[in-house]
């Protein structure tokens, strides 16, 4: 008999079920949607300790775990929001022209409108924020597509990235500050882009990006499994009808997660912009694809529901020890799109054999 | 006989030129089980989206608890305690079974910045709310995908009456069930009905409504057929009046016909 009480007495340590055979760890790794992405991030390390040709082997010093993992940063702080927002079901491929426009944003502010750089941040901030809201209102409010309506952000920013700038700065896409005379510079620099742990064996440190790298992912991570708004991604992204239907706010989720993209893009462009004091109209277009190749691989599915916030951290990971790794290798740069093509889909091939695991098997 | 729970009276809904429902009215009893019977298109999808707060009426009145209602979603009319479950369940298969009782609803633990979902909590409540409906939850971290047609109606049905429904709205829960599994749903719906829950369960199968149906209405083409009471019926009259008489005896004719003439060949 069904009884309803309004404080329901619950055992609240995890009970034993003797029926539940003990699933052995590999068991359970085999159901984790990050799989593909760690045995990728294995293999890749593996493979480039092997191919390193450089003298005293530098990819298995902190030389080579500074340098992978400074441009693993770059795209994991990206990779993490892209990640949740496939999660619920969405795409965005505005992201690598974002980072590229809120560098220049901060630099025409700073440079050209002489800003103090806090007051940049901010505004840099919310003219995120505002990309991002626009994106989702749109996406939720038309029903089109994500693909296509970021797509139109994609162009509309960068066809301003270049053409205002050039209207603000005589003609010039790239600005550069020059001197110290910037007020809140040196802060700006200290929090976003300098280094930390620096000794004999590493004179430059690690890159403060890192940091935000690990952080952007820790968030990710909390929210997704830990949070409610975790568990309305999920929903959204799963069956926007039941989730609509049982209460979810369903714009909201959605809208919420185009913002959380557009202010990691905002955080990219200012860690960018912050540590060569200089940003190019331009920079960061075509990187939406490697957010994305990071997200899949971290076991995203392309159309949603399903996927771990850390394996599209790994899968920054794979990115930068792919780019990385080619150069310790000796050869040549070009062959990294071949080298991320194959992992791209070993993984998904990974991938595959989890979530279909997943969707049907009990144990 | 006591107040209506719930009530409509005189409802209509129109969709641009279409007229979906037409005057119909309804009233549903705590402790009993009201039937709504038709056959497709006859205004059942209509009438529950009404009800459940889904779609709002052209005309009519919406009385609830004996207060006039008007919900703007389903979540206030959940929140005010008519529950509905909708055909497709509203669960996310690729979620596991405590994440998707508690969607929407979640519990959780801490404030502002820290909350968090109260996951030890959602599982043990998961797993004894679902005992009760008779079904062992091996692992509430399977994903709800991996049940069967009936555990998952199971679930949504728990989920319903654990989230305080007064009303519990049903939409076709056995259509797509076989035999047994239609079986152990009727059982959750006898259930529910004695706990006194006003129960509205909205199907095409006369076989399904009259062992546990209290009361029947019949709604054909966006009108309503008929309400009978269950002492004033029999299965084959509900039948028989769910398909529209004359025009079930005229296929019933041809098909004798069909047969005779294969036999006399």
């Amino acid at each position: 008999m069904v009884e309803i009480s309004d404080t329901p007495s619950v055992d609240t340590t995890e009970v034993g079920d003797e029926r539940l055979e003990k699933l052995s760890f590999v068991t359970r790794m085999l159901k984790k949607p990050s799989l593909g992405a760690v045995v990728g991030t294995i293999t890749v390390f593996v493979l480039f300790a092997f191919f390193d040709a450089t003298p005293n082997h530098l990819w298995l010093t902190q030389t080579g775990l500074a340098s992978w993992s400074t441009t693993a940063a770059f795209f994991g702080i990206m990779a993490v929001p892209v990640g949740m927002l496939m999660i619920g079901g969405e795409f965005d491929l505005s992201t690598g022209v974002m980072t590229g426009a809120t560098a220049i944003l901060m630099a025409v502010l700073m440079n050209n409108l002489h800003w103090n750089a806090w007051l940049a941040v901010f505004a840099t901030l919310i003219f995120a924020g505002l990309i991002g809201f626009i994106n989702g209102y749109v996406v939720v409010r038309t029903k089109l597509p994500s693909f296509i309506v970021t797509l139109a952000t994609f162009f509309i920013l960068r066809g301003i990235s270049i053409g205002g700038v050039l209207l603000v700065n005589s003609g010039s896409t790239q600005i550069s500050l020059t001197g110290a005379h910037y007020g809140g510079l040196h802060s700006l620099q200290v929090l976003f882009g300098s280094s930390f742990l620096s000794s004999s064996a590493l004179p430059n440190g690690y890159s403060t990006a890192i940091l935000w790298f690990v952080g952007v992912t820790l968030i990710g991570v909390w929210i997704l499994g830990r949070t409610r708004f975790g568990n309305w991604v999920y929903a959204v992204g799963g069956d926007i009808n039941a989730a609509r239907n049982i209460g979810v706010p369903v714009q909201r989720t959605k809208i919420s997660l185009f913002m959380g993209t557009s202010f990691a893009a905002a955080l990219v462009g200012i860690i960018s912009f912050a540590q060569s004091s200089s940003a190019v109209s331009e920079q960061g277009v075509g990187y939406e694809f490697y957010y994305i190749i990071a997200a899949v691989v971290g076991g995203c599915l392309l159309n949603g529901g399903y996927g771990s916030v850390f394996g599209a951290a790994l899968g920054a990971c794979i990115i930068g020890m792919a780019f990385e790794g080619v150069i310790y290798a000796g050869w040549d740069s070009s062959w990294d799109f071949t080298f991320l093509g194959i992992i791209l889909f070993l993984a998904v091939a990974v991938n595959m054999y989890v979530f279909v695991r997943a969707q049907k098997a009990r144990h | 006989m006591t107040r209506p729970l719930l009530s409509i009276s005189n409802v209509s809904k129109f969709y641009g030129n279409v007229i979906a429902l037409s005057e119909v009215s309804l009233d549903v009893y705590a402790g009993q089980v009201t039937c709504v019977l038709g056959d497709n298109g006859a205004g059942k999808s209509t009438l529950i989206k009404i009800l459940s707060g889904v779609v709002t009426l052209d005309s009519g009145s919406y009385r609830f608890e004996d207060e006039p209602v008007s919900f703007s979603g389903p979540r206030e009319a959940q929140d005010a305690g008519i529950a509905t479950v909708f055909q497709d369940l509203a669960t996310v298969p690729l979620m596991s079974v405590w994440r998707n009782f508690f969607l929407g609803n979640e519990l959780t633990l801490g404030r502002g910045l820290m909350s968090r979902l109260d996951i030890n909590r959602a599982k043990g409540i998961v797993r004894e709310e679902m005992q009760k409906m008779g079904i062992d939850v091996r692992d509430p971290n399977q994903n709800v995908g991996t049940l069967s047609g009936g555990e998952r109606q199971a679930m949504a049905i728990a989920r319903a009456v654990y989230f305080g429904a007064k009303v519990l709205i049903l939409d076709e829960p056995t259509s797509a069930l076989g035999v047994r599994q239609s079986g152990i749903v009727l059982r959750y719906i006898v259930q529910a009905r004695e706990q006194g829950k006003g129960v509205v369960f909205i199907t095409h199968n006369p076989h399904h409504a009259f062992p546990v149906g209290d009361r029947f209405v019949l709604l054909r083409r966006g009108k309503l057929m008929a309400t009978i009471e269950k002492e004033q019926t029999t299965i084959e009259e509900l039948t028989r009046m769910m398909a529209g008489g004359p025009e079930l005896e005229q296929l019933a004719h041809e098909l004798s016909l069909a047969t005779r003439k294969k036999s006399g060949e």
